[in-house]
C-alpha cells in the first residue's frame, strides 16, 4: 500500500468531487448517511491498497476533510 | 497660549492632527474642501496617509478598514456626501469602530445649495443608515469649539468604541475666528485588543464584523449596543445656557443660528424683554432634561426654536418639554440665514408683544 | 507513513457552510495554503464580502474584516494604508459583490495600485440570495430574475473583470483560472501564490479571477456543474494571464 486516505466522515457533503479526480477511481459514496445526512465519501478497505497517495482527492475536497498519507 | 486666526475647516483639520489622527479618507464637496486640502498637505509630513477616494461610499469604507486596525482616522463631507456615507456609518456602529466624521452641512434636499444649513439634524440624530444605532453628535458654534470638539471626538470615539459625528453648518467651516489650541481633558481610554493588527501567531484572529446571523445573538448584540448608548446619554450630554435665568422667552438653537440668537437677545434686552438661549452642544444625546428644567421656570412664557432648517430639532424640543410651554419656530432652509431682527420679532410674537 | 496532505493551518476548524460541490471551499484552501506556505498568516488581514462567502471571516485563520456589499477593496485600502509594513491584505469577493455593486471600488483600488490581492469568485450567479442574475451570468443562462435566460438586448453581455482590471496601470497581475480539474487547480494555486508574492514585493494590485461552480443555483450535480463550467463559461471567460509585470518588457 503506497498511500492511505482518511475521511472525516461526518464533515463530508457527498459532492463526489474527490471521486471525480481520483486517478484510481477507488473513492465511492457510502450507502449509509452521515450526521449531516449525506452519503459520505469513502474507500472500501479492499481498494485502499490501490491508493497511490497522490492527494488529488484531498486537494479538490471543498471541505478539507481528507488527510492523505504515503509510504 | 496666544490666540491664532483660523478658518473653521482648516482648524478642524489641524485639530485632527493634534488629536493624533494620521489618516484621512474623503471626497471633495463644498463647503468642506479645506479639510481634505489641508490634510493632503500635512498628513504625509507626519508619516500619515491621505487618500482622495473615488466616492464618499468608498471613503467611509476606507475609514472602516483603517478604524478596524485601531488607528485614529477621520473623514469629512457635506450633506449629500454624508448621505452616501450612511452605509459605512451604520456598519461602523454595528462593528463598534471608533472614528470621527465631520459634516459641514449645506442646503438640501438633493443637491440643494452650497450655503450653510442644518437640514441634516434628523439624519445625524436618528441615524441615516439602517438599524438601531446611535452615535454622539457634537455641534460647535464657534471655530474654538470646532477645534476643541474634533479633539474631544477622537477620545469619545475610542472610549465608547463608536463613531462620533461633528456637525456644523457651512458658516462655521468658511469663516475665520481667533482661537487658542487646547488639549482635551485626559481620559482613560480602553486598550484596543479588538484591532486587526495581525495575530503574529500569538492570539486568535480578531474579526471586525456587524453580521450576527443568529437572531438571538443579533438581539443580544442590540441589547448590548443599547446599554452603551444609554451610558453615552448618561455621561456625555452637553449644552450651554446663556441668560436663561428668569428669562421671559427661551430660544433653543445650535450652531450658527445660536449666534444670531445671542444678537437677538441683546436687541430684545433694549426693548425690556429678557430672552435666554438654550444651546444643545450634543444633538444626540439631546439635552432634553436640562431644556425642560430651563423652560419650566415660572418666568418663561414661550420657547422659540431657531434652526437653519424647516424645523427638525423642534421635534426633540417638543418631546423634551412634554407640552409644558408653547413652542414656536423660526427657521430658514436652503442656505439663507435669518437676521437678529427676524429672530427677535419671532420671540416677541411668541410672547404676544 | 508520512502525511502528504492535510487541512491547511490557514483555515480554522469551523465547518464550511457552503453547499455540496461549491467551489468556495476549494479556493478558500488555496488561499489558506498559500498564506501558510509564505509564513504570513500572523500578519495577514483579510476582507470578506457580502454574498455566499460572507462568513469567510469564520474560516480564514487570520485577522479579518467583514465589509459592506462591494466595499471590500475600499476596506482593504484603509487596512493596507494604515498597517505595519509587510502586512498582507486580501479581499475575497463574488461576482455580485465585485462586478456589480462594488465595481467602482475594485476598479479604483486597481487604479491606485493598492498593494492588495483580490480573489474574485465568478460563478455567473447570485448564490446567497437564491440564484438571481449576476453581471457575469451568460447570455441565455437562466436565473431567478431572468427566468427565460439572460437576454442580450435587455441586459447586454457578461462583464469580463480580469480583462478590465488588466488594462489599469496599477494592476501588477491579473489571471483567470478555474479549479475544474487537477491541472487547473494546480494552475490556480500558482496564480494565487504569484498574486500574494507580488503583493509582498509591493508590485501593485494583484487579481485572480476563479471561474466557479454553483451546483445548487445552476440546478446541476457537482460533477455536471464542472462540465457545464468547462463547456459554457470558459469559452466566454477565457482562462489565462491578462497582466503580469514580471514578464512584461519595460
Amino acid at each position: 500500500m503506497a498511500g492511505k486516505v482518511t475521511f472525516q466522515r461526518d464533515r463530508c457533503k457527498g459532492c463526489e468531487l474527490c471521486a471525480m479526480v481520483c486517478p484510481k477511481k477507488i473513492i465511492v459514496m457510502d450507502d449509509t448517511s452521515n450526521r449531516k445526512g449525506y452519503h459520505p465519501a469513502t474507500v472500501r478497505p479492499e481498494d485502499m491498497e490501490k491508493c497511490i497517495g497522490c492527494a488529488s482527492c484531498a486537494k479538490m475536497c471543498p471541505d478539507s476533510i481528507i488527510t492523505v498519507e504515503r509510504d | 497660549m496666544a490666540k491664532e486666526l483660523w478658518k473653521g475647516n482648516e482648524a478642524i483639520a489641524e485639530a485632527a492632527i493634534r488629536a493624533g489622527c494620521k489618516y484621512f479618507f474623503g471626497y471633495p464637496i463644498t463647503p468642506q474642501n479645506e479639510i481634505p486640502e489641508y490634510l493632503s498637505l500635512h498628513l504625509p509630513k507626519i508619516g500619515g496617509c491621505f487618500i482622495q477616494a473615488e466616492s464618499e461610499v468608498a471613503a467611509i469604507n476606507m475609514v472602516y478598514g483603517a478604524a478596524g486596525c485601531g488607528v485614529r482616522v477621520m473623514t469629512s463631507s457635506s450633506s449629500p456626501g454624508i448621505s452616501l456615507k450612511q452605509e459605512g456609518i451604520t456598519y461602523m456602529c454595528g462593528a463598534e469602530l471608533p472614528a470621527v466624521i465631520v459634516n459641514m452641512m449645506r442646503g438640501g434636499p438633493g443637491l440643494g445649495t452650497i450655503q450653510p444649513a442644518q437640514g441634516d439634524y434628523f439624519q445625524a440624530t436618528r441615524g441615516g443608515g439602517n438599524g438601531d444605532y446611535r452615535h454622539l453628535v457634537l455641534a460647535p458654534a464657534t471655530i474654538q469649539e470646532a477645534a476643541d470638539f474634533v479633539q474631544l471626538a477622537f477620545d469619545l470615539a475610542e472610549q465608547y468604541r463608536n463613531p462620533v459625528m461633528v456637525v456644523a453648518d457651512g458658516m462655521i467651516g468658511q469663516m475665520m475666528e481667533a482661537i487658542e489650541w487646547r488639549t482635551p481633558e485626559k481620559r482613560e481610554l480602553p486598550e484596543k485588543t479588538w484591532a486587526t493588527t495581525g495575530t503574529k501567531g500569538e492570539r486568535k484572529p480578531n474579526v471586525i464584523n456587524s453580521l450576527y446571523i443568529d437572531p438571538n445573538l443579533c438581539a443580544v448584540h442590540n441589547d448590548r449596543l443599547a446599554a452603551k448608548y444609554q451610558a453615552m446619554e448618561d455621561a456625555e450630554t452637553r449644552w450651554e445656557e446663556v441668560d436663561t435665568e428668569n428669562c421671559d422667552v427661551l430660544f433653543v438653537s445650535y450652531g450658527t443660528p445660536s449666534r444670531i440668537c445671542r444678537a437677538a437677545i441683546r436687541q430684545l434686552e433694549k426693548e425690556g424683554i429678557k430672552a435666554g438661549l438654550f444651546r444643545p452642544i450634543t444633538l444626540w444625546p439631546f439635552p432634553g432634561k436640562a431644556l425642560k428644567k430651563a423652560a419650566s421656570q415660572e418666568s418663561v412664557k414661550a420657547v422659540v426654536d431657531v434652526e437653519l432648517s424647516m424645523g427638525q430639532m423642534i421635534d426633540d424640543v417638543k418631546i423634551a418639554l412634554e407640552g409644558c410651554r408653547p413652542v414656536s419656530f423660526i427657521g430658514k432652509a436652503g442656505g439663507v440665514v435669518p437676521t437678529p431682527a427676524e429672530v427677535a420679532a419671532a420671540a416677541k410674537a411668541a410672547i404676544g408683544r | 507513513m508520512a502525511i502528504v496532505y492535510q487541512k491547511s493551518k490557514g483555515l480554522t476548524d469551523a465547518e464550511l457552510h457552503y453547499c455540496p460541490g461549491c467551489t468556495h471551499g476549494i479556493v478558500h484552501k488555496l488561499v489558506a495554503e498559500t498564506l501558510e506556505e509564505m509564513g504570513v498568516l500572523g500578519n495577514t488581514i483579510g476582507v470578506a464580502p457580502v454574498g455566499c462567502s460572507v462568513f469567510a471571516y469564520n474560516y480564514f485563520n487570520c485577522d479579518m474584516h467583514e465589509a459592506a456589499h462591494g466595499r471590500a477593496p475600499a476596506v482593504a485600502t484603509g487596512i493596507k494604508r494604515v498597517s505595519a509594513p509587510g502586512t498582507i491584505v486580501f479581499t475575497y469577493q463574488g461576482d455580485g459583490d465585485l462586478a456589480a455593486i462594488g465595481t467602482a471600488e475594485v476598479i479604483h483600488a486597481a487604479m491606485r495600485g493598492e498593494k492588495i490581492t483580490t480573489i474574485f469568485i465568478n460563478n455567473a450567479i447570485y448564490g446567497m440570495t437564491g440564484g438571481q442574475m449576476a453581471p457575469t451570468t451568460l447570455v441565455g443562462q437562466k436565473a431567478t430574475t431572468a427566468p427565460m435566460g439572460r437576454q442580450k438586448d435587455h441586459y447586454g453581455s457578461p462583464i469580463r473583470m480580469a480583462e478590465i482590471i488588466s488594462t489599469l496601470e496599477g494592476c501588477a497581475f491579473a489571471q483567470r483560472v478555474c479549479v475544474a480539474d487537477m491541472a487547473n487547480l494546480n494552475k490556480a494555486k500558482k496564480a494565487i501564490q504569484k498574486a500574494f508574492k507580488l503583493q509582498q514585493e509591493g508590485a501593485g494590485f494583484t487579481f485572480v479571477e476563479v471561474l466557479a461552480c454553483c451546483p445548487t443555483n445552476w440546478g446541476k450535480t457537482p460533477a455536471a456543474s464542472v462540465e457545464w463550467l468547462k463547456e459554457n463559461m470558459i469559452p466566454y471567460f477565457p482562462l489565462g494571464v491578462y497582466k503580469d509585470i514580471t514578464t512584461q518588457e519595460g
